[in-house]
């Protein structure tokens, strides 16, 4: 079963979530540049007389596309990196995928999203 | 020898005559930086044209309503259309050891950013073709016949006694008072208070800042009309108070919340416009004190405007209408003969009757360019509309009005 994270985190902390993904194995993602705002509302700038509310803020979406298996560890990773502890530090949404299939060499499923020096063969290099 | 000209001076001119000229392009950087991207051409075109326009209304009658020969106070007669008759000889009246023609010149840098100064109030939605028409009706109905009263040989508010060294009334609180009135006329940008107008690019509005700064130097210390102390002492209030207005912004702006760079560079300007009537007659140590209450003033009057929910875009009333009508005050407190014997004496050196004139001077300005050019404004507004369409200004002035955009 594949599945999809869409993470949603703040400009500055993509370099942080990328370097963990990259550690853990997560190989292959996809970066959006985005602007919109949650729950808090925008942020508050400095004028030329006091401050003022912006509501469109930038932010970065992070497309992840993996096997259910690798799913909680993943999540959790991107929750240590991204984490900042103040509002504004994103959400994580999780979808199933129906497919996947890479187009040159026409592999389906699992077997699409699969790369040398991935998370799956790190956990076996380990286990054996 | 009376009458003759002086290389020095006319040398210092021609100099101040090109620093002046660089402050209108600074002032379309300045509005420039402030406004959204889809704008910015449009914004730095209003201010660019007047280089234009004003540079041939004056030359066909602009400096001959305004320092033509008096007219019962109230305006120049004719015998300058054309630059008639001004050229290499020294008009006793302005200048006793420059050129007439500099004269004219130097005094052209003011007409040309004096308009450009107002286009702060309308900019992302003036209609450019009523903007022309209304420019030209401005410049001849307010700013050839104030300039006038005030500079002009026989002009009855200079008669009177007023003391504006560079252009406090002529200048920035004519600008500001018809940028407030334009500003009632037109109305708010569509979405303005429900949307953030973010400024889309302050190191422009930075860097007009500085370069305004820099032309401000020709601006006062030219207004001397020679190469002298009083031009040196012009020079230096105008530095102390652009440099303490500064200071005062950056602690008002951090006291609410940071000290933010866009409030910095506008206390400068605000300095700078405040000590404008003043330079010529105080000492840099009241220029201080000029260049701290201004930006005092001027902040809070920003938020008083905000308060109101006005879109007086660029703050052009709040900063140098303000600014320059407190400076003229100051002038009538803190001027001195000890510094420039062609001055007056103000209330803290024994002549209380100057402030008066000062508050008058600064009464008949604020309503006589107010009123003016609200008609003119409502009068164009009736016939051929100020606004563009609303589809115009969503797509932003720069593609709608100019057919290109600044950023591809």
């Amino acid at each position: 079963m594949l599945k999809k994270i869409e993470a949603i985190i703040r400009e500055d902390k993509l370099a942080d979530v990328k370097d963990a993904l990259r550690e853990i194995g997560i190989v292959g993602l996809n970066v959006f540049e985005i602007r919109g705002h949650g729950r808090q509302g925008g942020i508050t700038l400095v004028g030329r007389s006091g401050s003022y509310q912006v509501d469109m803020l930038t932010k970065i979406q992070i497309n992840i596309i993996l096997s259910e298996h690798n799913l909680e560890e993943t999540i959790k990773t991107i929750l240590d990196a991204a984490c900042t502890g103040e509002t504004g530090d994103g959400l994580i949404f999780v979808y199933p995928v129906e497919e996947a299939i890479r187009i040159r060499t026409r592999e389906r499923g699992h077997e699409a999203v699969m790369y040398p020096g991935d998370i799956d063969e790190k956990k076996h290099r380990s286990k054996s | 020898m009376e009458g003759a000209l002086n290389s020095g001076d006319t040398a210092w001119l021609l100099v101040c005559c090109s620093l002046v000229l660089l402050m209108t392009p600074a002032l379309a950087l300045f509005y420039g930086g402030m406004v959204r991207r889809k704008n910015l051409l449009s914004t730095l075109t209003l201010s660019y044209i007047f280089m234009a326009l004003a540079g041939v209304q004056w030359v066909l009658y602009g400096y001959s309503l305004a320092f033509g020969a008096d007219i019962g106070g109230l305006i120049g007669g004719l015998n300058f259309l054309g630059f008639n008759g001004v050229g290499a000889l020294p008009n006793p009246d302005y200048g006793k050891t420059i050129p007439q023609g500099l004269f004219a010149a130097f005094q052209m840098m003011f007409a040309v950013i004096t308009p450009a100064l107002i286009t702060g109030a309308f900019v992302e939605r003036v209609r450019f073709k009523s903007f022309l028409i209304f420019s030209l009706i401005w410049m001849t109905l307010v700013y050839d016949p104030l300039a006038h009263w005030v500079w002009g040989k026989g002009g009855w508010l200079g008669a009177l006694g007023t003391l504006d060294f560079a252009g406090g009334t002529v200048v920035h609180i004519a600008a500001g008072y018809s940028a407030l009135a334009f500003a009632l006329v037109i109305g708010p940008r569509k979405g303005f208070g429900k949307i953030p107008m973010e400024p889309h690019n302050i190191p422009l509005t930075v860097l007009g800042a500085g370069l305004l700064w820099v032309g401000w130097f020709g601006f006062n210390a030219g207004s001397a009309l020679a190469a002298n102390g009083v031009a040196v002492n012009a020079l230096l209030t105008t530095n102390t108070s652009a440099a303490t207005a500064g200071l005062v912004w950056m602690v008002l702006g951090w006291l609410d919340g940071r000290p933010s760079t866009l409030g910095i560079a506008t206390g400068m300007v605000v300095g700078l416009a405040a000590v404008t009537p003043a330079s010529g007659f105080v000492s840099p140590m009241a220029s201080m004190v000029i260049g701290a209450v201004a930006a005092v003033i001027c902040y809070y009057a920003i938020r008083f405007r905000q308060n109101r929910n006005l879109d007086e875009s660029m703050d052009v009333w709040a900063c140098h209408g303000m600014a320059s009508s407190w400076g003229m005050i100051a002038t009538g407190l803190f001027a001195t003969v000890e510094l420039n014997s062609a001055g007056a004496n103000g209330l803290f050196f024994g002549n209380p009757k100057q402030l008066g004139i000062q508050f008058l001077a600064v009464i008949v300005t604020m309503v006589f360019t107010f009123v003016v050019t609200y008609v003119i404004a409502k009068v164009l507004d009736m016939s051929i509309g100020l606004r563009v369409t609303t589809m115009e200004e969503e797509v932003g002035l720069d593609i709608s009005a100019h057919g290109e955009r600044a950023y591809s």
